[in-house]
């Protein structure tokens, strides 16, 4: 596997460690009663070039490596990680973390997984897909561009970052897996000003690609034309209504909902323990018939996308919800075992210096039935939101926030006017009985997303069709 | 208590990549490296969990060539990956365009006097001993009442750093400093009606951190208040911030005034500089000599002298929050605030916790905002939220699934009064504050 040669070569043996010496720090894991044990090593690229006032205003480049080891036992877990990948380093490491060890239970060897994969996207470096003065040229015509579309623009920002990401994991049968991810995005901000009033509109976009993606379609400058459109919107929008109505979610990026109102929910560390607010809920109905959720990592080039996941288990599409009828959990191994499931792929981590747990990958719904403009006609009154920023969920209670960046007004079955930015908040084992309609236009996000838990980053994606909620609570300011 | 002998052999590598972009032609440079050791074990169920050892390094450089810039970091400190930083950081500042306000800062601005501010307390503890404080810690919790069913565990953190920074204008300075903390998180009832709280301590000295049994206790009883929450029709009313939530609303301020908004001017609060942001009752002032408090530091990030001084005074806006570059792109000169504020400090007013209940009288006492709902451009405010319903300055039940909403230029005007029930976990030390009114809405 030519991967697997590659990066070994630049991960081991560029630190002078040969696969015998994987052996020995694992043996020494091994040598006390654990369930499982693995070592991660990386090593990441990373730059970002950012554009301001018409000028290329920073760059920064950085380059990090460094080696994770881990044991189970039960529930228990021990871990150090060190960013000098040396061999007394590692046994020093790896004897400190086995000592978490202390009741004697039976070693075992873990759940047999698959030993290739498709590729869904290439081993690229993107910080040498283009050079460096065609960067520069590609953010100063975007930049410019972008300007000329409205009088009104005040200030341009637009940022360019390219993660160069390479793995090796080596777990407790012996045996390693590779991969190397790319992944690019890109931003356009845009401040805009009329009699007085300022406002702002933002887009971006990237996958698991190099800069060339940004070339293609037209893309680079798409963001900025949705940027400056998104901030004329803003300078047009009036006080949002708060109360409960009916709201209609546009197709893409608003299945952060998904994300935020189920996603948290279903990930397996906290079903284990009982504390989400799905615990115990397979087989139950948690939405309507008309829903049906998956979470992929097998999308070939998205943000969300992994040919493994940290653990070394290859990405699935994992049906969550079917039909309205909860299926299943996302998985880690240490939670799979403990569950008596199988891993989805669904063990991430942000790096070498983090532990894995249950994250999701892409989380979307699949198409349904509806016109999108036949959702929107059957609304007398209520608030259609295009775009969003954020979100948060309380997995216990259940309860769960997203906010508005682009929003209008439905009345009569027409959108007709924008309102500002507003915060949603429902409840995540409801919301989803109360979706009355699903459109035909499945669309998933740009790709922008990155989730946050327990303090650790990683880049997702998420997607739905429109779809059409009947009651959910707006927090605007016009009571 | 500071390593010296540690700080030295920091000074050494920041001097050597200095001396390295000097010899790769840079008219100037900055460069900063840090080491942070630690332990965080969690425990669960009455066992451990978790046991992590952390050791992190980084080291970063930024160069100029003229008024172009440009920076590179890394965690590998081998003298080869330094002058590969270096090369990195050189190559794209030979890129970046000529920026009139990009330099090191003015020379007579950087720190000379370094007082200890008394930030470094290594805490003995090993893996065993901070296991045996987590368990008891959650065990109390646990134990406190018979309506707490399950549990997200407890944990014990501590950390131990050295930072040192330098720039081609002669400043080289390092320090090293602690950071240890006890966290606690619950859940109470079960099914549909599960909640869930946490308390936490943080100090940089193990023996001014709450003990097990306080975190513990704090940590179940905030668990159960939470129980049979409701929500609340759409209304206007009162808004109390406890003080752990009003630290978001000074950050949001903060934020507004400081340089980066103001020169993209994408801040709610531009041009605002002497004029009444504010009642006149307010006074908001930072604190960076405080001993052993956790925002302190005698420079910052790029080695300007920090100085006590009010922000707001009188509810006037006295000073902006600048760093070197946003200073220049101003007109005006740095604040010492390249990388944030130091222990910034809110007036208390003459209120406790319960006075300040007394004061909202009727409306909603906010223990919990979730999302980012908050517009720096326009200042608008749209948060999810929950809390307790209060009457008569008396707590009646719990609310959940609401959010409260208003504009943040208003909000900070219609401030009506700020408790003395300051929250000292963090930089920004508030009491809890009273808004006169918020849009909320409910079911």
């Amino acid at each position: 596997m030519p991967l697997l040669e590659q990066v070994t070569q630049s991960i081991l043996a560029g630190n002078g460690l040969q696969t015998q010496d994987v052996d020995r720090v694992m043996a020494v894991l091994l040598s006390a009663p654990v369930d499982a044990a693995d070592i991660y090593f990386q090593s990441s690229h990373f730059e970002s070039w950012s554009m301001e006032g018409g000028i290329i205003k920073e760059g920064s480049h950085s380059i990090e490596h460094g080696a994770g080891v881990r044991v189970v036992s039960g529930d228990k877990t021990g871990f150090a990680y060190s960013d000098r990948i040396e061999l007394p380093i590692l046994l020093e490491a790896a004897n400190n973390v086995k000592a978490i060890v202390r009741h004697g239970q039976q070693a075992r060897r873990q759940i047999e997984v698959a030993k290739s994969w498709p590729q869904l996207y290439q081993p690229l470096n993107p910080l040498k897909s283009l050079d460096d003065q065609a960067k520069i040229d590609l953010l100063k015509r975007v930049d410019s561009e972008t300007r000329k579309q409205d009088s009104r623009i005040e200030e341009v920002m637009v940022s360019l970052i390219a993660a160069y990401d390479s793995v090796l994991i080596a777990n407790q049968d012996g045996s390693l897996a590779a991969d190397v991810r790319p992944l690019v995005r890109m931003n356009v901000t845009v401040i805009m000003v009329e009699n007085g009033r300022r406002e702002q509109g933002s887009m971006g976009g990237g996958g698991r690609s190099d800069y060339s993606f940004f070339l293609e379609n037209d893309r680079a400058f798409e963001y900025g034309r949705e940027a400056v459109r998104l901030a004329q919107v803003n300078l047009q929008a009036q006080e949002a209504p708060a109360g409960n109505m009916t709201v209609v979610l546009g197709p893409g990026w608003p299945g952060i909902l998904l994300h935020e109102a189920i996603g948290h929910g279903l990930e397996g560390d906290f079903n284990r323990k009982g504390t989400s607010a799905f615990s115990g809920r397979v087989g139950e109905r948690v939405a309507s018939d008309l829903c049906t959720v998956v979470d992929d990592g097998t999308l070939v080039g998205r943000r969300g996308s992994l040919n493994i996941d940290d653990e070394g288990t290859p990405t699935e599409n994992t049906v969550l919800i079917e039909k309205g009828i909860l299926k299943g959990y996302m998985q880690d191994k240490l939670n799979a075992r403990l569950m008596g499931v199988k891993p989805t792929g669904n063990g991430r981590r942000e790096s070498y210096a983090h532990l894995p747990m249950p994250r999701m990958t892409n989380t979307y719904m699949l198409p349904g039935q509806s016109d999108p403009e036949e959702i929107i006609r059957s609304v007398k009154k209520g608030l259609y939101a295009r775009n969003f920023g954020g979100g948060q969920v309380d997995i216990t209670s259940g309860k769960f926030v997203f906010s508005t960046s682009e929003a209008y007004l439905i009345e009569d079955g027409k959108i007709t006017r924008p309102v500002k930015g507003a915060t949603l908040i429902g409840n995540g084992p409801d919301v989803l009985t109360k979706v009355s309609m699903v459109g035909n236009d499945m669309a998933l996000d740009s790709g922008v997303g990155t989730c946050g838990k327990d303090g650790q980053s990683v880049p997702v994606g998420v997607g739905q069709p429109t779809l059409k909620i009947d009651g959910l609570t707006v927090g605007g300011t016009s009571v | 208590m500071q390593n010296q002998e540690e700080i030295n052999r920091l000074k050494n590598v920041v001097q050597q990549l200095l001396d390295e972009a000097k010899q790769q032609g840079a008219s100037g440079a900055e460069a900063a490296f840090s080491v942070d050791n630690g332990l965080s074990v969690s425990a669960r169920l009455g066992e451990v969990e978790t046991v992590e050892y952390h050791c992190d390094q980084g080291i970063g450089v930024t160069v100029y060539f003229g008024q172009k810039k440009g920076s590179a970091s890394t965690n590998d400190i081998s003298s080869d990956s330094l002058k590969e930083t270096v090369k990195a950081a050189c190559s794209i500042a030979r890129y970046a365009s000529d920026d009139e306000y990009s330099g090191l800062p003015d020379a007579e601005l950087l720190a000379t006097e370094f007082p200890d501010l008394d930030l470094n307390h290594p805490w003995d503890i090993n893996a065993e001993q901070a296991i045996n404080i987590a368990i008891e810690c959650e065990n109390i919790a646990r134990g406190y009442d018979k309506a707490i069913s399950n549990s997200e565990g407890a944990s014990v953190n501590t950390h131990q750093g050295t930072r040192v920074f330098g720039n081609s204008l002669g400043f080289l300075q390092g320090y090293q400093s602690s950071r240890h903390s006890l966290s606690c998180s619950v859940l109470a009832g079960s099914g549909d009606a599960m909640q869930r709280d946490y308390w936490y301590s943080v100090a940089r000295d193990a023996t001014a951190l709450e003990s097990a049994r306080q975190v513990g206790e704090k940590t179940a009883q905030r668990t159960i208040a939470r129980l049979n929450a409701r929500s609340l029709s759409t209304r206007q009313c009162p808004v109390l911030f406890a003080a752990e939530m009003a630290s978001g609303l000074i950050g949001a301020l903060i934020g507004a005034i400081s340089g980066g908004s103001l020169y993209r001017k994408s801040s709610f609060l531009l041009d605002t500089l002497d004029t009444q942001i504010m009642p006149d009752f307010v006074r908001i002032h930072e604190q960076p000599f405080l001993r052993g408090a956790l925002g302190s530091a005698s420079y910052d990030s790029e080695g300007v002298a920090t100085k006590a001084r009010d922000i707001v005074s009188d509810g006037i806006l006295r000073s902006y929050v600048l760093g070197t570059y946003s200073a220049r792109k101003l007109g005006m000169q740095t604040t010492g605030n390249a990388g944030g504020v130091h222990n910034l400090t809110v007036e208390p007013g003459s209120n406790d916790f319960a006075g300040m209940l007394k004061l909202l009288d009727t409306g909603l006492l906010v223990t919990e905002l979730m999302g980012q709902g908050v517009n720096r451009v326009t200042g608008d405010y749209s948060r999810g939220a929950s809390g307790f319903w209060v009457e008569n300055g008396v707590i009646q039940y719990p609310v959940q699934e609401i959010t409260i909403a208003g504009n943040l230029k208003t909000m900070l005007r219609n401030i009506v009064a700020i408790g003395n029930d300051v929250d000292l976990r963090g930089n920004i030390r508030v009491g809890s504050i009273l808004l006169e009114q918020m849009a909320i809405a409910g079911e």
